[in-house]
């Protein structure tokens, strides 16, 4: 008397319940992370400041018209072959930068009628305001795998990694500062051999 | 004395399912943890056009999202099929993204990122690029310089198909 057995809960139905909830989770989840390539816009330009002059052997114009037609360099050119014609432009290294050194690593065809050196290349990307934003895209990813070419080549002959990887490392959370830190001065040195410089200039009408 | 007596030792036992619900358990934690909500709903298109270069965008760095694209078939009675921006979860015209752009990092991503922060431009492909030129300029204008193309995974040559 007075001692009475509780009866046991029966938990049989918790699988289903955990069932349940799986299924709502496993539906809503999505895995799904954000791609994309990064670029910088050129700052407003002051008033009164006339825009430096280039040399028009530096500079490897890229037109992309409102029926998505590519023409480099005054030529009609396809997608495909872009990479190859933009890593040989900024490659060629045919005389001095700034400060009057040759490129060393270049490894170009050292035509004096290409860019100078890859610090002075610049690319610039111009399009029509019916250009489509894919044909756009495709221009801009060809010339950032121009870079990424370059940049590899001498990674991996300076510092035995790609550089592509060394910013995906880099870009981890889970590395350590020290690692990022050591990495972030051969990436800039790297950087510094191959500048990006690719100028979207204000579309045009016409 | 029957000969067909029942052989208890031959019978299989039944497979116990008592850990069941922990397997669930830990599978339904599993997802519980990996599970991000999307941020806001999307009322354009947003196939991204293909590229093999791009780098990963965290979702803990500082980051301002642009949508635009055309809009979907059940909003295009009310707006029209030309492509449209998306802000927050309202379409917007070009001249609203100075404020949007300065509300957002004031009160989500934070003062302190004014120079660092990152406009995510996610823009579907069939977009003609006079818009992401007018959004380009606007941004420039207010000094917002560090932006991101969103892409898909695939070669840059599959735009074209």
């Amino acid at each position: 008397m007075g001692r009475r057995n509780i009866p046991e809960v029966n938990a049989g139905s918790m699988a289903d319940i955990a069932f349940l909830l799986l299924i709502f989770f496993l539906v809503t989840t999505t895995f799904q992370e954000d791609k994309g390539i990064n670029r910088k816009l050129p700052p407003m330009p002051p008033d009164n400041v006339e825009p430096p002059i280039i040399r028009q052997k530096n500079l490897f114009t890229v037109l992309v018209n409102k029926n998505n037609d590519l023409l480099v360099e005054e030529e009609v050119m396809q997608l495909k072959d872009l990479r190859k014609a933009a890593v040989d432009f900024l490659d060629n290294g045919g005389g001095t930068n700034e400060k009057g050194e040759p490129c060393t690593y270049c490894k170009g065809k050292k035509d004096p009628e290409s860019s100078d050196h890859p610090n002075k290349a610049i690319i610039s990307v111009r399009n029509d305001r019916e250009t489509n934003y894919k044909t756009f895209m495709a221009v801009q990813n060809e010339l950032v795998g121009a870079y990424n070419e370059l940049r590899n080549r001498e990674a991996q002959r300076l510092f035995k990694m790609d550089y592509t990887e060394m910013v995906t490392i880099n870009a981890d959370p889970q590395v350590s500062d020290e690692v990022k830190e050591d990495l972030k001065e051969k990436m800039d040195q790297i950087k510094d051999m191959y500048p990006l410089k690719i100028s979207e200039a204000e579309t045009s009408n016409n | 004395m029957s000969k067909f007596k029942k052989k208890k030792s031959g019978e299989l036992p039944p497979v116990s399912t008592a850990a069941l619900p922990d397997i669930v358990f830990m599978l339904l934690f599993f997802f519980m943890t990996v599970t991000t909500f999307k941020k806001d709903d999307y009322k354009v298109a947003q196939d991204f056009p293909y590229a093999d270069q791009s780098q990963k965008l965290d979702k803990d760095d500082p980051i301002i999202y642009i949508y635009a694209g055309k809009p979907h078939e059940r909003y295009q009675s009310e707006v029209g099929a030309q492509a449209k921006i998306q802000l927050n979860d309202k379409f917007a015209s070009v001249s609203e993204i100075k404020d949007y752009w300065f509300n957002t990092l004031n009160n989500e991503v934070g003062q302190q990122f004014r120079n660092v922060a990152i406009t995510a431009l996610k823009v579907d492909g069939e977009t003609n690029m006079g818009l992401v030129a007018d959004i380009k300029q606007e941004l420039r204008e207010i000094n917002a310089l560090k932006i991101n193309y969103t892409t898909r995974p695939g070669k840059a040559t599959d735009n074209n198909k």
